[in-house]
C-alpha cells in the first residue's frame, strides 16, 4: 500500500504520521487519532455527518484524502469546546433541543460554525441554503434552524 | 397536577452535551483490544444455487485471518429470526436475493478485508427468480423457501399452512355480515393504492463488535432490542442466555429499522471463527439491502349509508416481504389491524398476505403496517366524502370511535377523544389563498394504532448512600429521549434534582429485561416500571428505618421526601447510611410491568395519529412546498413537552419524505437507487414553512401521570393526508406514492384533460 508522510495540525495539536494514500480524512481522525466525534454515514458526500473544517472551510471527511491535509489545519467537533466550555453553536443546539439521536449533530455543528464565521447574522434562508448538505433523519430540521439563529444572536463562534 | 416539579417541564436532554461535543459513544466508535475487521461478500444474483466457493486466493492475501462461508456453520444453528428462524447468517446452498451475505472476510485491516472481497470466487447456477408478489403467487412459481423452519431444529422442516408456499404469513379477520351490508349500502367506494418499499435511513449504519471471553459471547450493537438479539445469538451458539451479553450504547437512529437481529450473528461468527474480537460496519448500500419496509398493494371497499355512516369495510392487502421473514409477519398483523381506521365499523373483512420474493428482506419501520394500510383506508374515506358531498372532517366525526368504544372486540376501549383531536386539527389548517401560480391543497388524516407492544419491562432503582440514584433499564436510547424522560419520572417520584439521577440502559448482562424499544412504549411501560421501582425503594427505606428506630414499620411514613416516624426524620441517604452502617451500601428497588392488572387488556394504549398539511403545488413543474404541517399529539400527559413536539415533527417529516420523494426502486434483481443521492429523504430546504404542534393533555393514558406514548403516530396518516391535499388541488386522486414532481405533474395534466374533456 503506497504511503506518504503527512504533517498537519488537528485541533491545534501538531500531528506527523505516515499514512496510506487511500486513507480518508474521516478514517484518519477516527481510527488513527481516536477522534470519533466525526461520524460517517452516507460515505458519498451527501449527508454531511462527517463535516470537519480544513483551514476553516467545511469539507466532507468521508470523501477527502487524509494526505491532502498535509500542511493544513483540521478542526473537528472535539476541538470546539475548549476546556469544557461549549461554543455558542453547541450551547444553542443543546438549548433548542436541535438533536435526537445525535449522529448528524457533529456535522451540523461544524457546518453551522463555519457559516457563522463567514456570516454572523444569517437569515433563515441563508441557514437553510448553507446546511442543505447536512441530513438529519430525526428532528425535522426546524429546531436546527432555530438553534443557528439563536447562536447568531449569542455572537456566533467564540474566538 | 400543580404539585409536579419535574414532570411536565421541558428539561434539557441529559445526552445533549455529549452529543454536541462528539463525546457520545455509538457502536461505530467502539473498539476492542486486538480487534479484527470484517467485510461481507454479497450475492450478485437474485436467486441461484451455490455450486462452489473458492476462498484460497483471499486467504492467501497477507492480513486475511479467516474467510467464513455458510457451509462452515454446520456445527452452529446457522439461522436467526424471532418469528420464523428462516434467515441464513451466510447463504447455505442457495442465495435468495441480490445482496445476500455469502462470505465473511476477517482481516487485520479494513482495507485488506475490502481487497480480499474480489479474490473470493463463487460459482452459481442461476435459478428462476420471483421478483414481485404477482410472480411469487403464480401457480407454478419458483419457491423462495422450499421448506419451513422450526425454532429448535437446525435442519429445516417441511411446514406450510398457507395458501401458497411463497406466503410467509396470512391473516383473515373480521366480523358481522360484510356481503349483506354491501348489498344494503347507499354508496360503495373502492380504492386501490400501492405503497412503495422504503428505507428508514438511520444515519448510523448497521454495525456490531463481538468477542468471546471465557466462553461467553459479548456483542456491542446498534440494536433497539438487545434482549431479542441475545435470544437469537444464544440459539446460534447453543449458549445459555446468561452467557450472551448484548449492549447498545447510543444508537444513531433506529425508527424500527434496528429492531430485531441484523448483523450481530454475522459479526459473532467472525469472532467465533477467529477467536478474536471482530468489528463489522456496513455501508449505506449494504444497510439498504439488509432491511427495508414492506411495500403494500391494498384494495379497499367501503359501504356508506346516505348520511355517511360507515356500514362495512373490506380490505385486501398484499405485502412484499422479500427473501426472509424478519418482522414482516407482525407487520402484516399490524397492517390488518391498522388499515381500517379508528371508526365504528359494524361489518368488517380484512384479508392479508405477506409474500416471500427474491428481493431484500423487509421488516419494521416506524409505525409499521399502519402507514401502508392507512394510505388506502383514509384515501377511501376522503373519496367517499367527496362522492357523498359531505365535508371530509364531518364524515369522520360521524364515524370516529367515542371514548371507551372498542375498535376491535377483545381489545382495550378507545382511551382518547378522537373527535376533539380532529376539531383541534382542522381548526388550525390554512386553506389559502396560495401564492400566485400555485394551487393550495389541504389534507388531513387519522389513525389509532395498537401501540405499546407486549408489556414486559423491569426497572431497577439503586438508592445510593448520598441520596442520589441510578436507574437501570433495558430500554434503549435511540434519540427519542428516553434517558431524559425516565430520569424525570424517577426524579419526580423521589423528589430529586435531575442531576442526582443517572439512567443506564441496554446491557443484557446488567440492566433488567425489557422486551423491546418500539411501538412508542417506553414512556408508558418502562416509565411505569421506573415509577414502581421508586415505590419499592421507598418501601424498603421504610423497613430499614423501622429496624434502625426499632419501631413497627407501620409507624414509618414517607413525607416531603424524608422517612419519618413520630418526631424523627431521616433523608433517604441517611436511611441508607444508618441501616448499612459505616461500610456503606445501597437500597435497590425493583419495578415490574407485565400483562396483569391495569395492563391485562391489550393494547396498553392506543397511539393516536392526527395530522394535516397545506401544500402549495406548482402545476407546471409538479413541485410541492409544504406550506403548513399540523400535528396533534394526544399523549395524555407530556412528561417533556419539547421532546413530544420533537417526536411529532420528526415522525411527520419522515412521513413527508415517504409521501413526496422516497421509494426504493427495483429494476430486475437490483435496487437501482441504493444510495443516499438517489434515495432522496427530506433536506433542510424541504422543511415545512410553518409547523403547529398541538399537545392534547387529558390525563387519559395508563402510564405515569396519565401519559401515553408518542413517536409513530404522526408518521402514520401523513401520506394519506398529502395524497388528499394533492387530489383536492388537482382534481385527481393519486393511487401511489411518492408524489414527486414528475408524478404530480402527470396528475396535473390528467386533471386538466379531464376537466376540458367533459
Ligand atoms: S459521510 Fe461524508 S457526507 Fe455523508
Ligand atoms: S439527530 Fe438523528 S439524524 Fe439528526
Amino acid at each position: 500500500m503506497p504511503e506518504l508522510d503527512v504533517s498537519t495540525t488537528v485541533n491545534g495539536r501538531p500531528v506527523e504520521m505516515r499514512l496510506p494514500t487511500r486513507l480518508t480524512l474521516a478514517d484518519f481522525v477516527r481510527d488513527r487519532l481516536g477522534l470519533t466525534g466525526t461520524k460517517v454515514s452516507c460515505g458519498m458526500q451527501v449527508c454531511g455527518a462527517c463535516t470537519v473544517l480544513v483551514d476553516g472551510d467545511p469539507v466532507s471527511a468521508c470523501s477527502y484524502l487524509a494526505c491532502d491535509v498535509d500542511g493544513r489545519e483540521v478542526l473537528t467537533v472535539e476541538g470546539l469546546a475548549d476546556g469544557g466550555e461549549l461554543t455558542p453553536v453547541q450551547r444553542a443546539f443543546v438549548d433548542c433541543s436541535a438533536l435526537q439521536c445525535g449522529f448528524c449533530t457533529p456535522g451540523f455543528v461544524m457546518a453551522a460554525t463555519a457559516l457563522l464565521r463567514d456570516e454572523p447574522h444569517p437569515t433563515e434562508e441563508q441557514i437553510a441554503h448553507h446546511l442543505d448538505g447536512n441530513l438529519c433523519r430525526c428532528t425535522g430540521y426546524l429546531p436546527i434552524v432555530e438553534a443557528v439563529l439563536k447562536a447568531s444572536r449569542a455572537g456566533g463562534i467564540d474566538e | 397536577m400543580s404539585e409536579l416539579r419535574v414532570v411536565g417541564t421541558s428539561v434539557p436532554r441529559t445526552d445533549a452535551v455529549a452529543k454536541v461535543t462528539g463525546a457520545a459513544v455509538y457502536t461505530v466508535d467502539v473498539t476492542m483490544p486486538d480487534m479484527l475487521h470484517a467485510r461481507v461478500l454479497r450475492s450478485d444474483r437474485a436467486h441461484a444455487r451455490i455450486d462452489d466457493i473458492d476462498t484460497s486466493a483471499a486467504l492467501a492475501l497477507p492480513g486475511v485471518v479467516a474467510v467464513v462461508v455458510g457451509s462452515d456453520l454446520s456445527s452452529l444453528f446457522p439461522r436467526f429470526g424471532h418469528i420464523v428462524p428462516d434467515h441464513a447468517i451466510l447463504a447455505i446452498d442457495k442465495v435468495r436475493y441480490y445482496g445476500e451475505p455469502v462470505a465473511l472476510i476477517v482481516a487485520t485491516d479494513l482495507m485488506v478485508a475490502a481487497d480480499a472481497l474480489s479474490l473470493v470466487d463463487v460459482r452459481y447456477t442461476e435459478l428462476p427468480a420471483v421478483l414481485d408478489t404477482d410472480a411469487a403467487l403464480a401457480d407454478d412459481s419458483a419457491l423462495v423457501h422450499e421448506t419451513g423452519y422450526s425454532g429448535v431444529s437446525a435442519t429445516p422442516v417441511v411446514v406450510s399452512e398457507y395458501s401458497h408456499r411463497n406466503v410467509a404469513h396470512e391473516v383473515e379477520r373480521g366480523w358481522g355480515d360484510p356481503d349483506g351490508a354491501f348489498a344494503e349500502a347507499h354508496l360503495v367506494v373502492e380504492t386501490r393504492t400501492h405503497h412503495p418499499m422504503l428505507y428508514a435511513y438511520a444515519m448510523e449504519p448497521y454495525n456490531a463488535v463481538a468477542r468471546f471471553t471465557d466462553g461467553a459471547l459479548e456483542v456491542v450493537s446498534t440494536a433497539q432490542h438487545p434482549f431479542m438479539v441475545a435470544r437469537d445469538l444464544a440459539r446460534v451458539f447453543s449458549l445459555p442466555l446468561s452467557q450472551v451479553r448484548v449492549t447498545a450504547p447510543y444508537v444513531g437512529g433506529g425508527y424500527g429499522s434496528k429492531s430485531y437481529t441484523k448483523v450481530e450473528p454475522l459479526t459473532a461468527v467472525g469472532a467465533w471463527a477467529t477467536g478474536r474480537a471482530v468489528k463489522l460496519v456496513l455501508d449505506v448500500e449494504e444497510s439498504i439491502y439488509t432491511t427495508r419496509a414492506d411495500s403494500a398493494d391494498v384494495v379497499v371497499r367501503t359501504g356508506f349509508a346516505a348520511d355517511g355512516t360507515i356500514l362495512v369495510r373490506d380490505f385486501e392487502l398484499v405485502l412484499d416481504t422479500g427473501a426472509y421473514a424478519d418482522n414482516s409477519p407482525l407487520v402484516l398483523d399490524k397492517a390488518v389491524n391498522r388499515c381500517f381506521g379508528p371508526y365504528r365499523i359494524p361489518n368488517l373483512r380484512v384479508r392479508g398476505k405477506a409474500v416471500y420474493t427474491n428481493t431484500s428482506p423487509a421488516s419494521s419501520y416506524r409505525g409499521f403496517g399502519a402507514f401502508q394500510g392507512n394510505l388506502a383506508g383514509e384515501t377511501n374515506i376522503d373519496q367517499g366524502a367527496e362522492r357523498l358531498g359531505i365535508d371530509a372532517a364531518e364524515l369522520r366525526r360521524r364515524n370516529l370511535l367515542l371514548r371507551g368504544e372498542r375498535l376491535m372486540p377483545g381489545l382495550r376501549g378507545m382511551d382518547a377523544d378522537l373527535v376533539a383531536d380532529l376539531d383541534l386539527l382542522v381548526d388550525e389548517l390554512d386553506a389559502g389563498p396560495a401564492p400566485a401560480g400555485r394551487l393550495r391543497g389541504v389534507g388531513f388524516g387519522c389513525a389509532a394504532t395498537d401501540a405499546g407492544a407486549v408489556p414486559s419491562s423491569t426497572a431497577l432503582v439503586k438508592m445510593q448512600s448520598d441520596g442520589s440514584i441510578v436507574v437501570l433499564t433495558g430500554s434503549t436510547e435511540l434519540g427519542q429521549g428516553s434517558r431524559t424522560v425516565l430520569a424525570q419520572i424517577a426524579a419526580e417520584e423521589l423528589g430529586l434534582d435531575m442531576a442526582a439521577v443517572r439512567v443506564l440502559q441496554s446491557d443484557t448482562a446488567t440492566t433488567p429485561f425489557e422486551r423491546t424499544t418500539g411501538a412508542s412504549r417506553t414512556t408508558t411501560l418502562t416509565g411505569l416500571a421506573v415509577q414502581r421501582a421508586c415505590a419499592d425503594v421507598l418501601a424498603r427505606l421504610r423497613t430499614a428505618a423501622a429496624e434502625v428506630w426499632e419501631c413497627p414499620v407501620d409507624d414509618v411514613a414517607v413525607r416531603d421526601h424524608s422517612i419519618v416516624a413520630g418526631g424523627r426524620s431521616m433523608s433517604y441517604g441517611e436511611t441508607v447510611r444508618a441501616w448499612f452502617g459505616p461500610g456503606g451500601g445501597e437500597v435497590v428497588g425493583q419495578g415490574v410491568v407485565r400483562r396483569a392488572g391495569v395492563l391485562a387488556e391489550l393494547p396498553p394504549f392506543w397511539e393516536i395519529g392526527m395530522v394535516g398539511v397545506a401544500l402549495d403545488i406548482d402545476p407546471e413543474t409538479g413541485q410541492i412546498d409544504v406550506h403548513q404541517l399540523v400535528t396533534v399529539a394526544d399523549v395524555g400527559r407530556a412528561i417533556n413537552p419539547v421532546l413530544v413536539e420533537g417526536q411529532d415533527l420528526g415522525a411527520a417529516t419522515q412521513g413527508l419524505g415517504g409521501a413526496l420523494t422516497e421509494q426504493l426502486v427495483y429494476d430486475g434483481s437490483q435496487i437501482v437507487n441504493a444510495n443516499m443521492v438517489e434515495y432522496r429523504i427530506p433536506r433542510i430546504t424541504d422543511r415545512p414553512r410553518t409547523f403547529t404542534s398541538i399537545v392534547a393533555e387529558r390525563g387519559d393514558g395508563i402510564g405515569p401521570h396519565g401519559a401515553k406514548g408518542v413517536g409513530e403516530g404522526a408518521r402514520n396518516p401523513l401520506p394519506g393526508a398529502v395524497a388528499a391535499a394533492v387530489a383536492r388541488a388537482l382534481g385527481v386522486w393519486p393511487d401511489s406514492l411518492p408524489l414527486n414532481p414528475e408524478h404530480v405533474w402527470r396528475l396535473a395534466r390528467k386533471g386538466i384533460s379531464q376537466r376540458s374533456g367533459t
